[in-house]
């Protein structure tokens, strides 16, 4: 649906996007993600036909953006960032003329315009003065307006910014519904969210795509089955004792003894290679010790973003600090 | 055309949804009126040279009204768009730079064609009142009207080029009035005397406004401002189009 081939764009000196290649398959959700200045929003324009490329190819749903834009972008419906709408029009008017500017029959306008109203919760509201809006009814606005022409594909820039975690969760299951019907990319710079709504994930960072995959194959890559430490709490007779057993065991690099809980101990201990924890299992149940919690820190999308972002910039300094005579 | 005439319809609503075209209704018939009633108390001091509709159109008054209008009317259309952002879901849309730019002119054209349009009252109240024809002739209206909607269009084009420049409503309308200003007072060049040949008088007096209406509200229709008002307010549209283009290839 979406080809995006060796796509620049400068602003002056500095560079936005350099050199991106992604494709979106029809019926995906792909989230954007990255730190603020990444180059999402600048992506997101090209891609809708607002601002022209340096270099690169652009094709929606088979049409070139540049060349056959209109056609193109009559494919897209598209949510800006910060959903500008025009404050003196009233709901229902500002989607009839949207609708109409993008091309839905005369007949058909009324209909379309309801269809989105109810979609994203807005009948309510119908008669109301845009200007009077909260921020989410804005943004459903906004929704209801990318909706209303039943494009092929949603482009939706920071959907969920600003929003309460009430309506950010409204706005996430209205995506997840719209999934079925339309192919979706959308930015954001909250991983759950991401993680919540996409089903494949790009992540940018200073206009390079440094990684991509699903949310599980993402974390997956970024260091293994267990990255942090495992902790152990359960009662023994002599946690001394224990910890010099538990050191014993095979799997086992360090183990330290937390504050007690009360009367049961806490053990953290960092795993030298494999999986320690059936072997710790075995040895409570030889030893008689009341388990209470046996758990690994599975690592959060979180620590793999900021690592990848993280060597990239590095290596994009590193790159640059190369570059210079 | 049908998202030409979508456009258009927003324009002309989103002006008078807000107080500025019922302000500028107001302000515009405050002045007039004033104007008006000046005309006609004249002929009560006896018989004058001239027709109400010909000292209508030319006193200080109705020259100050018809210039300020200009950079009221238009400041707004691309400025506003600029500044909340609204140009990006306008143009994500699947329209022509050039129908919008089209769409704005031919908005704020309307605007001021109903705004001068409801200055004819006047004239027929006069008839109402005295049973007496406020011209000489039709021609007079005819003529007043229509230089009066030419000037109209390339003044007009002129604020929807300043308009595109900025985001920022004040210096657009800054910038219209100056530059409606200098066409407008090219006119007075001639009174430079020795330092303008006679060709260069013959052309600013030709371009002159107060010139111009004067001919027209006699009923006097010259080709040659026509022509040139024209042409200029093609001209203006099409820098506006160029500018409006380019600000986004700029980023």
């Amino acid at each position: 649906m979406i080809v995006v081939h060796g796509l620049t764009k400068s602003y002056g000196s500095t560079h936005a996007v350099r050199n991106l290649s992604f494709t979106v398959e029809k019926g995906e959700v792909v989230g954007f993600l990255g730190p603020n200045g990444a180059g999402k929003s600048t992506t997101m324009r090209i891609l809708c036909g607002y601002l022209p490329a340096d270099s690169g190819e652009v094709s929606i749903a088979g049409f070139d953006i540049f060349s056959e834009s209109l056609k193109a972008r009559s494919r897209i419906g598209y949510l800006p960032e910060n959903v500008p709408l025009y404050p003196e029009m009233r709901v229902s008017e500002y989607l009839c003329y949207r609708a109409s500017l993008k091309g839905v029959r005369s007949r058909r306008v009324p209909e379309k315009v309801l269809d989105s109203l109810d979609l994203c919760g807005l009948r309510h509201v119908e008669g109301q003065l845009i200007g009077t809006l909260s921020k989410g009814y804005r943004q459903r606005v906004g929704l209801a307006d990318a909706l209303v022409n039943e494009p092929d594909i949603l482009i939706l820039d920071e959907p969920t910014i600003g929003l309460d975690p009430n309506q950010i969760r409204e706005v996430r299951t209205l995506i997840r519904r719209l999934a079925s019907r339309h192919t979706i990319l959308l930015s954001s710079h909250i991983l759950s969210e991401v993680e919540m709504t996409c089903s494949r994930v790009l992540i940018l960072n200073r206009g390079r795509i440094v990684a991509t995959g699903t949310p599980a194959e993402l974390r997956e890559r970024s260091g293994g089955q267990i990255s942090g430490a495992i902790r152990l709490e359960a009662r023994v007779p002599d946690a001394a004792a224990a910890l010099a057993q538990i050191r014993e065991l095979e799997d086992v690099s360090t183990v330290s003894l937390s504050p007690a809980n009360g009367d049961w101990s806490v053990f953290e201990i960092i795993p030298s290679e494999g999986d320690p924890r059936p072997g710790i299992f075995d040895e409570a149940v030889r030893q008689g010790w009341r388990l209470r919690e046996l758990s690994a820190r599975e690592t959060p999308l979180e620590e793999v973003f900021a690592s990848l972002i993280g060597t990239a910039t590095e290596a994009d300094s590193r790159l640059e600090m190369e570059e210079r005579p | 055309m049908r998202v030409l005439w979508t456009l258009w319809k927003r324009e002309v609503a989103a002006a008078f949804h807000t107080p500025m075209a019922w302000l500028m209704l107001v302000f515009l018939l405050l002045v007039t009126g004033f104007n008006f009633y000046a005309g006609v108390s004249v002929l009560n001091h006896g018989p004058t040279e001239v027709t109400v509709v010909e000292s209508f159109f030319n006193t200080v008054f109705f020259w100050f009204a018809f210039l300020l209008l200009f950079p009221l009317l238009t400041m707004r259309v691309f400025s506003e768009e600029y500044r909340s952002g609204t140009v990006e879901p306008l143009m994500t849309a699947p329209v022509r730079d050039a129908q919008v730019v089209v769409a704005k002119f031919l908005g704020v054209l309307f605007l001021y064609g109903v705004l001068w349009l409801s200055t004819g009252l006047y004239f027929l109240i006069f008839w109402f009142q005295t049973r007496l024809h406020a011209a000489g002739a039709v021609g007079a209206y005819v003529g007043a009207y229509l230089l009066l909607m030419l000037m109209g269009m390339f003044y007009l084009s002129l604020g929807c080029l300043c308009s595109s420049l900025t985001r920022h409503q004040i210096s657009a309308a800054v910038m219209t009035f100056c530059l409606v200003c200098l066409f407008f007072f090219t006119g007075l060049l001639s009174f430079l005397g020795g330092y303008v040949g006679t060709f260069m008088r013959g052309v600013t007096m030709t371009l002159s406004p107060i010139d111009q209406m004067t001919q027209f509200s006699r009923g006097i229709i010259d080709s040659r401002p026509v022509v040139w008002y024209l042409v200029m307010t093609a001209t203006c549209l099409f820098l506006t189009l160029q500018v409006f283009q380019a600000r986004r290839w700029r980023g």
